[in-house]
């Protein structure tokens, strides 16, 4: 991973300990839900990202997962429902030098705030995105999500949901991301991996966490976090490995006929698909997203793509620079006397 | 043999025609010439929202009115001395506009059959007696400007695209203007894209001037002399381009980065045109996805130490309002600028109206106090959004600038101000650590610090939750609720504190206030002045704070037997003040989209006098 860090961060703050990032509030979530471990590993990396914490802005959106920023002893902005990716623009925008984190669930990024969403990743602002998916809506009492399966039965939908839910991963690959990764709060080491290198990724970083809500919809994900289902139904992406799963990695992936498909490992196992998480061209990143349509499929966890691209605030900065280089610093009094003018005595 | 020159006081030119012929464009250069050679003018673009309605048709039609004096004015004129018909649609639109006895000149090469009937003529008003009170003048403009750039390598429809500037040289001879800022204008316009039009249009400019010159259709010329100004140096200028100049003067002065996030929207996208040129002042402009959006990032600006500031109309307020929302709750500095069109919903959005008012005060859940401010002329655009900001960002809240299309996108001579004499806006940042607490306000404005991320020591957290007094944490306490709505309204409330004393022009006390807001000024002053002149006891006062009130405003109300308030939509302020002062104001109402002629209001008051 490339350092990106712009200059305005004084790099290296050791001292810092996870404690240095817990506020004085009370933490208010359900006893047993999956935000409490996905808030313990962001506190825990935290200070090996090397920035001091007033460096650091939370900004979230409505939703369980957005009173995330009430818990972290940064800067922070509870905002509005989905707009959290809007406020996190103008802020990165106007001072890049701030490391800024979008907190968002599956309802605010991807139902009221998806046109948001989707024009976050196209700018590719150098802001991190983490997605608590639960596929439901917890803050409101269980009804059902975008990311719900279809036919789901909840307090809103007694008939069974009608939509197709979304794909975060494709969603995100559609829209340009240019870091696009999932993880588990069940997962400790591995989430806190992620989110380390969404942090060092320059570009908007967007991380979907499978997330469990042990109230509306409890054991959503467990297939792929629980020890004795998750190596069967997962497979866990290492750039330039093979895709391999299962307890003992007996099992491969391959490309048939355009379509992935399960095949057992051997020892002469070329035809495996081999990661590649910094291709330019989205043909893998967007066949691995879809495998978790399929049901014959396992998911895939861990970096679909990161590749590097411009970002807004660089180029804005650019553009004000070579403003002022060519025209010279503005000057108000030449501004407002500027073009025909004349003299009244 | 010299032509007849005849001095005048002042004339209305109404320039019509297709929307594609270029109305606007000539409208504006005869405005610049005008306002250069010491007229005062006032103007009113009036045109279709449809880029080019079929050609021809009635829809179609745009026009631009100009009025120039040698005295002071403040409207573009209730009826025309000239109009320049392009076309029969254009003559049929806008032919009630024109005096009797009136300049008509029409170009006769698009008065064949299809034409007029495309305008709904069964004959040719060319030719019938529909034009009898008129001076009516045909030119074959399409066939003079052809012969004039017949030694241009230029295709014949883009011969004929020059018709424009033949007109203006035309207009510009009969009341006797130079044609060197017009030139001057075509060469700096085409210079980097369209070099090869310079030179057509010039000749075409030329061509129409000497036309006038040389036949004996146009016998007498007429000239206004230069009008009194306040000594000091001018522009002409528009609203919108005042409000940009505002808000880079604002930036500037505050030493505040400007970010102005914007999603295109008539007739506010001129003002994010305008900023957009600025990137050498530091300036970013942001286009965004949605409205919602574009007050997002100036939110999102705003919590970092930024001038956030974002601009739309009506139908985008409507989608920004839960946004402006939680920056009156957050207690962020942001400047929301409506430039105001007709509605409901898309409604007219090439017309004016002054209905968004209650909108701006009421439109938003909860007890919500946000100041509103209002322009009431295109150079005041720059003096009241540099206010709003100021407000914005000494008690920390949004402020609502409040701008109109008649005054955006007309324009007018503006005294340059001396930068040295704009108020100071001072952020004052919170950099002490020692006592810090988000929500602890100061003693007079109420306004919380400003702790922008980065600072170290200050790491807080704020949100669209209930706060808690002074520690800002979320909090659903009863007490605490209400004890915050009221500091929030209170807050808003102590802006009155430095807000000046009422002026009150004509009368100070008497039969009749006339109480207006927004652009109605100069109908309103225009009236106001006759009367009070003829010795009638009545006074003009018009409101720059809507929100809050000035405080000796119901003190100056009391003076007058009766207060009349004429506004551009059904009663808002009408409603506001009989609500605030229990008095029996009386409205004058008018919703068609266009501004009141001097005549209207000039009626309706003298039954109150």
């Amino acid at each position: 991973m490339k350092n990106k860090k712009s200059s305005g961060i004084p790099l290296g703050v050791p001292t810092l300990t996870q404690k240095d990032f817990m506020s004085d509030q009370d933490v208010r979530w359900c006893p047993g839900c999956g935000d409490y471990s996905i808030l313990a590993q962001t506190r825990r990396i935290m200070p090996e990202l090397g920035i001091p914490q007033e460096n650091i802005v939370f900004i979230s959106g409505i939703g369980c997962s957005s009173r995330f920023p009430y818990y972290m002893n940064t800067y922070g902005f509870h905002t509005i429902h989905g707009r959290a990716p809007t406020i996190a623009s103008g802020l990165k925008m106007a001072n890049p030098d701030l490391s800024v984190w979008v907190i968002t669930g599956d309802g605010d990024a991807l139902s009221i705030g998806g046109n948001h969403f989707i024009h976050l990743l196209r700018r590719n602002f150098d802001i991190n995105v983490l997605l608590f998916n639960n596929q439901i809506y917890g803050l409101t009492k269980g009804q059902y999500s975008p990311t719900s399966e279809q036919g789901k039965n909840t307090k809103s939908s007694p008939f069974g949901s009608l939509e197709s839910p979304f794909n975060p991963i494709s969603l995100a690959l559609a829209a340009g991301a240019t870091f696009v990764a999932r993880s588990l709060d069940r997962d400790p080491e591995h989430l806190r991996s992620i989110i380390k290198y969404a942090f060092e990724h320059k570009g908007t970083s967007f991380i979907e966490i499978y997330q469990n809500c042990n109230i509306f919809n409890d054991g959503a994900f467990f297939q792929y976090t629980e020890k004795e289902t998750k190596a069967d139904n997962t497979v866990f992406l290492e750039h330039g490995e093979p895709l391999v799963f299962g307890k003992e990695d007996e099992k491969g992936i391959k490309l048939n006929n355009f379509q992935p498909e399960v095949t057992t490992v051997t020892n002469d196992s070329d035809e495996l698909i081999v990661h590649d998480q910094y291709a330019e061209n989205t043909t893998l990143a967007n066949f691995l997203a879809r495998m978790s349509d399929m049901p014959e499929m396992p998911h895939p966890i861990g970096i679909f793509r990161s590749v590097q691209q411009n970002c807004y605030e660089d180029m804005m900065t650019d553009q004000i620079a070579f403003a002022k280089q060519q025209r010279g610093e503005g000057n108000l009094e030449e501004l407002l006397n500027a073009g025909d003018t004349w003299v009244v005595e | 043999m010299r032509k007849q020159v005849e001095q005048i006081q002042a004339a209305t030119v109404l320039f019509a025609g297709d929307s594609g012929d270029g109305s606007q464009t000539i409208g504006t250069q005869m405005t610049e010439t005008s306002a250069i050679v010491g007229n005062d003018v006032a103007t009113l673009p009036d045109y279709p929202a449809e880029i080019k309605a079929p050609a021809g048709s009635l829809a179609g039609v745009s026009g631009f009115q100009l009025h120039f004096s040698s005295e002071t004015i403040h409207t573009p004129g209730d009826s025309c001395d000239v109009l320049v018909a392009m076309n029969p649609a254009a003559l049929k639109v806008n032919l009630h506009k024109l005096k009797d006895n009136g300049i008509l000149i029409v170009n006769s090469d698009n008065f064949a059959r299809k034409n007029l009937r495309l305008a709904g003529y069964a004959d040719n008003p060319l030719e019938d007696d529909t034009l009898t009170k008129y001076q009516v003048f045909p030119v074959e403009l399409t066939t003079l400007t052809r012969r004039a750039l017949e030694d241009t390598d230029l295709d014949m429809s883009k011969r004929d695209l020059c018709k424009n500037f033949f007109a203006l040289g035309m207009i510009l001879w009969l009341y006797n203007r130079p044609m060197d800022y017009t030139i001057r204008w075509v060469k700096t316009k085409f210079s980097t894209k369209n070099p090869h039009l310079i030179e057509p249009n010039i000749l075409a400019l030329r061509a129409g001037n000497t036309y006038c010159e040389a036949t004996e259709q146009f016998a007498i010329s007429y000239e206004v002399k230069p009008a009194e100004f306040t000594p000091g140096k001018y522009r002409n200028i528009a609203g919108n381009t005042s409000t940009v100049l505002g808000l880079v003067a604002a930036s500037h002065q505050s030493g505040l980065q400007l970010v102005y996030g914007s999603y295109p929207i008539t007739p506010a996208s001129d003002i994010l045109h305008g900023l957009a040129n600025y990137r050498n002042f530091g300036i970013v402009t942001m286009q965004m996805e949605d409205e919602i959006a574009a007050v997002g990032v100036a939110i999102g600006a705003a919590f970092s130490g930024s001038l956030g500031v974002t601009g739309s109309s009506g139908p985008g307020l409507a989608l920004k309002s839960e946004a402006i929302n939680l920056a009156m709750i957050a207690e962020l500095p942001l400047v929301v600028c409506n430039i105001q069109r007709a509605g409901p919903s898309t409604g007219m959005p090439t017309k004016t109206e002054q209905a968004d008012l209650l909108q701006m005060f009421y439109g938003r859940n909860g007890e919500s106090p946000v100041p509103i401010l209002a322009a009431c002329r295109p150079t005041d655009c720059f003096d009241t959004v540099y206010e709003a900001c100021r407000i914005a960002v000494k008690y920390r809240t949004p402020v609502i600038f409040l701008s109109e299309l008649y005054i955006a996108l007309g324009a007018e001579p503006w005294l340059i101000p001396d930068v040295d004499t704009l108020p100071k806006i001072e952020p004052n940042f919170q950099t002490e650590i020692n006592g810090f607490e988000p929500y602890l306000r100061d003693a007079d404005t109420l306004a919380r610090p400003w702790a922008k991320p980065g600072t170290p020591g200050l790491e807080h957290r704020i949100g669209g939750l209930e706060k808690s007094d002074i520690t800002g944490n979320v909090s659903y306490d009863a007490e605490n609720h209400e004890k915050m709505v009221n500091i929030r309204a209170e807050k808003v409330q102590r802006i009155a504190n430095e807000i000046p004393p009422t002026e009150v022009y004509g009368a100070q006390e008497g039969d009749l206030l006339v109480l207006g807001w927004g652009g109605t000024f100069g109908v309103i002053r225009t009236v106001v002045e006759t009367k009070f002149e003829e010795g009638c006891a009545i006074g003009h006062v018009h409101l720059r704070y809507l929100n809050p009130f000035p405080s000796d405003l119901g003190e100056v109300l009391k003076r007058f037997k009766q207060v009349l308030i004429p506004e551009l939509n059904t009663g808002h302020l009408l409603q506001l003040v009989r609500s605030e002062y229990l008095i029996e104001a009386i409205g004058v109402n008018k919703v068609q989209g266009q501004p009141f002629h001097v005549y209207e209001l000039e009626s309706k008051i003298s039954k109150y006098l």
